[in-house]
């Protein structure tokens, strides 16, 4: 039963992507509805999977039955049940939020916003559940297109973003796919198992050292690592609300999924270890993301641009853990694929809240907010401890588990800079809590009439529909640090190479 | 040296066509200058993929005289060329197709905000405006 669950995760969001047009014809308040009800089944599938694989361990489907070199399979093994279980779960949450945001920014476009919601979170389910690297390339393809495509819809700016991430993200892909070409040549096979087995003997080969660069730097580009990042700020800040908070979390957290599947499953550990120097140079590249992430964070005084800096900074958490290429640095880079994804998803949600209530973005207009959202400011409060690093949220663990990591290679600047980063997290969260907690409203704004000043602040929480995602990812939060031990135990340690 | 590249010249090809899209994507101030910079990009690496798949002195990969009785003939691969990458590559034209799709919509957008196609003045613009 659970072999048909990994088609239905494909299947079922592309098929329903397909009738969302049809219904939007027939009656267009029905489109929100149906995504919900649709995107239920990759998550039950993704459990079911995570399930299975848990108790008898990994298994594979067949595609039409084809056996394995030549056909496509997908293979569940711990890392891609995890990874599935995030996606489905964070993309549900997402639809369940976007109503009340697509009606307010996009009423004429809620057809079509609905269709590339599909489409984009298929894209995001085949990245993970491919055993082929060709598939994954356009599984990454199908996600970008749709990505583009939802951002160009945004607000001012957002075509000049998304064209610029096209010209991009279009380079990183075929930089990938070039890369494909050089193991090819070299294999004839583009079964990620069956590569595996082909590649050891070929590893002095300069065509694998030229396929693995190119892989490397697509991925990057893909990921946002520093430098490679120019893309994101300007895309995922001018991106609407519902679709900031799809693809922020998704989109380079499934990039580096990629990264830690080829440069693990597809390539032998101590290759990427030994024979190529690639993890030190990630490595440093990614303290300068984290920096520079942090410092062009701090400049910002618009919430959701703060954000998405943050963002820049997370992808060189990741990359880290996977750079001191040990246990316990790749154990923390798969835990903080899972907390950065939902600890982002509520600051975006959030965000896109706070923007739908008061119609302002900037940190400084927030005052009161914690008399006018109280839910949501929790929420915000909540996560923003755990991006800090304060126990039992969950983001404490997984940047434990990465400065354990980088502590056991003996790369202490690279413990230093994740130090460094909760120590700027702190000052970027705390400063925004002020402003929602603690700050009187603008002296400008108060000295109109007097009587404002003692005027009784309206509560005027966000949507229903808003608040159920944003309390659900703020318990998640906390959820996830209190079981972060026994996640480790039962999936993670499992997910990571057996040689390591 | 000149055998070296004569012998290697489809690769040659592919990387001089791919740098000349490169630059064009870096280099070019028009939108649709680096679209097409974008397409050049994308073909280089078609044509790389083709070329891998030929075999000297091979014929297309469809097998004649097979099947109804006939199958007990050994077949030799040299004699074909290898269709996989060119299959691969119809995949690849079809998404370099939607790319140009989608991009060639999001300069429509563009140029009905800021009436022109060049990237610095679209700067200017965003500059002047504040957004």
């Amino acid at each position: 039963m659970a072999e048909q669950f990994a088609a239905l995760i494909i299947v079922v969001p592309l098929i329903a992507s397909l009738f969302v047009p049809v219904i939007g014809w027939w009656k267009k308040r029905l489109c929100y509805p149906w995504v919900v009800a649709v995107l239920i089944i990759p998550l039950i599938s993704s459990l079911s999977i995570l399930n299975t694989v848990m108790t008898t361990g990994k298994f594979s489907y067949r595609l039409a039955g084809w056996a394995p070199p030549w056909g496509i399979e997908y293979v569940l093994d711990h890392l891609s049940a995890f990874v599935l279980v995030i996606v489905s779960f964070i993309s549900l949450m997402v639809a369940i939020y976007s109503k009340k945001s697509v009606q307010d920014n996009l009423p004429e476009k809620t057809v079509p916003f609905y269709t590339l919601f599909l489409l984009l979170v298929t894209g995001l389910m085949g990245i993970v559940i491919t055993g082929d690297v060709f598939n994954l390339f356009v599984f990454l393809e199908i996600s970008a297109l749709s990505c583009y495509a939802l951002i160009a819809i945004g607000e001012e700016g957002a075509p000049m973003a998304a064209f610029n991430y096209i010209i991009i993200g279009t380079i990183g892909a075929c930089f990938y796919l070039l890369g494909i070409g050089y193991l090819y040549i070299a294999t004839g096979s583009l079964n990620m198992a069956d590569l595996a087995n082909i590649l050891p003997p070929l590893y002095d080969s300069k065509v694998i050292l030229v396929a693995f660069a190119f892989f490397t730097v697509g991925l990057a580009v893909k990921a946002g690592l520093f430098p490679m990042h120019t893309w994101l700020p300007d895309a995922y800040c001018t991106a609407p609300s519902a679709v900031s908070a799809l693809i922020a979390p998704l989109m380079t957290k499934v990039a580096a999924y990629v990264m830690i599947r080829l440069m693990f499953t597809v390539f032998q550990p101590h290759f990427s270890i030994e024979i190529v120097p690639v993890f030190t140079i990630l490595g440093w590249l990614a303290v300068m993301a984290i920096v520079w992430g942090g410092i062009k964070a701090l400049a910002q005084t618009d919430l959701k641009r703060m954000l998405v800096y943050v963002v820049v900074a997370e992808v060189g958490y990741i990359v880290i853990g996977v750079s001191v290429a040990n246990r316990l640095g790749l154990t923390g880079a798969i835990l903080h694929i899972m907390n950065d994804a939902v600890m982002m998803a509520c600051l975006f949600l959030v965000t896109g809240a706070i923007l739908y209530k008061t119609g302002t973005r900037e940190i400084h207009q927030l005052s009161h907010l914690n008399k006018k959202m109280p839910f949501t400011m929790a929420a915000f409060t909540i996560t923003a401890l755990s991006m800090v690093g304060i126990p039992p949220a969950c983001g404490f663990f997984s940047k434990w588990y990465l400065i354990l990591g980088t502590i056991e290679a003996g790369q202490w600047f690279w413990a230093a800079a994740l130090l460094c980063s909760s120590l700027i997290n702190a000052v970027l969260f705390f400063r925004v809590i002020e402003c929602a907690y603690l700050k009187p409203m603008e002296p400008a704004y108060a000295h109109d009439g007097g009587e404002t000043i003692h005027e009784e602040i309206q509560r005027d929480e966000a949507p229903f529909t808003m608040l159920v995602p944003i309390v659900i990812m703020a318990a998640g939060v906390i959820l996830l640090g209190i079981f972060s031990g026994k996640i480790i135990s039962s999936v993670i340690q499992f997910a990571v190479p057996a040689s390591f | 040296m000149l055998d070296y590249v004569i012998s290697k010249y489809n690769f040659w090809i592919y990387i001089i066509l791919m740098m000349i899209g490169l630059y064009a994507m870096i280099g070019k101030k028009n939108l649709v200058k680096k679209l097409i910079g974008m397409n050049i990009f994308q073909s280089a690496i078609i044509l790389f993929y083709v070329s891998t798949g030929v075999k000297a002195g091979a014929t297309v990969p469809i097998l004649s005289g097979h099947g109804h009785g006939h199958g007990h003939e050994v077949i030799e691969v040299a004699k074909y060329i290898n269709p996989l990458p060119h299959v691969l590559m119809l995949t690849a034209i079809v998404v370099s197709i939607a790319t140009t799709g989608v991009a060639i919509a999001t300069l429509i957008l563009i140029y009905r905000k800021y009436n022109t196609l060049e990237e610095d003045e679209i700067l200017m613009i965003r500059k002047e405006t504040g957004v």
